[in-house]
């Protein structure tokens, strides 16, 4: 586990991403990032930095980290090396004596408010209609009054196309709905980071559209968001910079266009072409 | 009637007196009901009480302290594994005996809470905890791992995530079980005659010492425990059909709150609430 000579056996061709200290002045600087699995380096040192407003779309094969690396962002998952700063401050960890510690739960909680997280597979409340799968998380965890709350909760239902749908429960929801609804409840917190995790992979072909749509809607706002999706065309409309995973590492990135046209690896232009066909 | 002395001369030939059975079964003496009420409050009372701690249990098992989840885990242990029976006369007579301590009747406002009472409900409750923690635990287990995440990424505190995703999500899993419990406990008062507490069933066994009406008597007292078994499957049945996802809610809908309190104990806990607040007068009267 503490095989120092990891990254080696990695087909790294000397992309390392950001070097120097992680950058106090991005919305997310992680550097050097390395999580595993039982011994299995799942991450194995990825650095990225994310500016305000910038959208960031991940891409890589299966089992390439993608989601290892969005969990990590929100300590979903713990981290084994290395550091992540939101907004200029650590999220899960804090200085102890003389390395960092993991933070208590309720700090922890607290870093996550401002972070927005979209699952591949919605989790959204069953319990709760869709407008209290929204409005839930400001009354609980922020304190805003209920009528307040659910007055927010209804104007981002109608911003993702949902209004007429407040009180309905998710099991009675289209795939495509409950993940418009899933974005409006993180919307709800006004994260300054929204992560996806493949949010339109678990839907049927016909509800991809739409809520590919509320996303493109979201980029127009100027939200910052770290994307993963094989939606090419939401990333070449949308993203400035597009990261190809391979391996637990960054293989390289670039603009959509040039990685899609001009990519510095084969790797890259082979995985790019077959997703697009889908896509 | 004419019906009654009908069968009852047929009877006769079987040793079986049947107008002392109907005779019982239709209008109970004053100590018999008295000894129904005992045995409906107190399973009541015990079984809210041991769903509060079995509550706490399973949140203890669940607990990130390793002391907490070995503490639930060996209570459960316990309480699993010796007899109620022999529960009840270690805490009853056991303690007194070893002069640890000793039940006393106890006065609230007036009104006396006999020490058998307290003993009983206590040991009923401290054995009910165990397995609704069980119940509680494994209903908590079965809600999909992505709820407590959902719930984390939006900021929620464990406590919070708890409260307002799991328990909610929990309850549906947890109320049928739970009503084979309260089934259960009702029928386990009648292991309270062994600390000498006047439920139905020593009720029951007095009247038989003075009448010698065996069959007869314990027959009257199974048809009541038929019948309070009866009427609580289908209370749990109408809590059940009101647990039952209704897809929409009505747009004002209960709070999460309201949800949560008024959804906890399901049916029993109101009505525990209700009867706890007469328990003394009933203690009284047994004092007087
Ligand atoms: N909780 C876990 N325990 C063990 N292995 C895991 C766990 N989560 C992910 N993995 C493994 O880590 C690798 C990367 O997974 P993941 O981050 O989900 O990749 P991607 O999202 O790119 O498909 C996979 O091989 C997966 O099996
Ligand atoms: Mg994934």
């Amino acid at each position: 586990m503490n095989d120092p000579h990891g990254p080696h056996d990695q087909p790294t061709t000397g992309y390392t991403g950001p070097t120097g200290p992680a950058d106090p002045t991005a919305v997310l600087s992680a550097r050097g990032m390395v999580k595993a699995f039982g011994g299995v380096r799942v991450l194995n040192g990825v650095s990225m930095d994310v500016r305000a407003r910038e959208v960031v779309v991940v891409v890589g094969p299966s089992g390439s980290g993608k989601t290892t690396f969005l969990r990590c962002l929100n300590h979903l998952e713990s981290i084994d090396e290395g550091e992540i700063l939101v907004h200029g401050r650590r999220v899960g960890y804090k200085d102890g004596l003389d390395r960092l510690v993991e933070e208590r739960p309720r700090a922890i909680a607290a870093r996550r408010r401002n972070i927005g997280f979209v699952f591949q597979r919605f989790n959204l409340f069953p319990h709760l209609s869709a407008l209290d799968n929204v409005a839930v998380a400001p009354v609980k965890v922020l304190g805003v009054p209920k009528a307040e709350a659910r007055e927010q909760a209804q104007a981002l239902l109608a911003r993702v196309g949902l209004a007429h749908k407040a009180s309905s429960r998710p099991s009675v929801l289209s795939g495509g709905q409950q993940q418009r609804v899933a974005i409006a409840r993180a919307l709800a917190m006004k994260p300054e980071l929204m992560l996806f995790d493949e949010p339109t992979s678990a839907l049927d072909p016909e509800m991809v559209g739409e809520v590919v749509t509320v996303m493109k809607e979201l980029v127009e706002d100027g939200l910052t968001m770290i994307v993963v999706t094989h939606e090419m065309g939401f990333a070449r409309s949308a993203a400035d910079r597009l990261v190809m995973f391979d391996q637990g590492v960054i293989l390289e990135e670039g603009t959509p266009e040039k990685l899609m046209t001009d990519p510095d690896h084969q790797r890259t232009r082979a995985f790019l072409r077959r997703i697009d066909g889908h896509g | 009637m004419a019906d009654t002395s009908l069968l009852a001369d047929s009877a006769q030939v079987a040793g079986f007196d049947w107008s002392f059975f109907w005779h019982y079964l239709i209008s109970p003496s004053g100590t018999f009901l008295e000894g129904l009420w005992r045995t409906v409050y107190i399973s009541v009372v015990a079984q809210a009480l041991g769903v509060l701690l079995g509550l706490v249990i399973a949140l203890a098992q669940r607990s990130r302290f390793a002391a907490l989840r070995w503490g639930g885990g060996a209570y459960v242990w316990l309480i699993r594994g010796t007899p109620l029976l022999v529960q009840l006369v270690l805490v009853y007579n056991g303690l007194a005996a070893a002069g640890v301590y000793r039940f006393t009747d106890v006065q609230v406002g007036g009104l006396v809470l006999l020490g058998v009472v307290q003993a009983a409900v206590l040991t009923l409750a401290v054995n009910e905890a165990a397995y609704m923690a069980e119940i509680i635990r494994a209903a908590l287990d079965a809600i999909d791992r992505g709820q407590t995440e959902a719930a984390q990424a939006l900021g929620m505190t464990p406590s919070l995530t708890m409260r307002v995703v799991l328990l909610p999500q929990a309850l549906r899993i947890i109320v049928p079980p739970l009503g084979n419990e309260f089934n259960l406990m009702m029928k386990s008062t009648s292991l309270l005659s062994v600390i000498g507490l006047q439920e139905m069933f020593l009720t029951a066994q007095s009247i038989n010492s003075a009448t010698f009406k065996t069959f007869e008597i314990f027959l009257v007292a199974a048809c009541y425990y038929l019948a309070l078994t009866t009427v609580w499957s289908f209370v749990q049945r109408s809590i059940e059909r009101r647990l039952a996802d209704p897809g929409t809610t009505p747009p004002p809908g209960p709070s999460l709150r309201e949800r949560l309190v008024g959804g906890r104990g399901g049916g029993p806990a109101p009505r525990g609430t209700a009867v706890v607040g007469k328990e003394p007068t009933l203690a009284g009267r047994e004092a007087s």
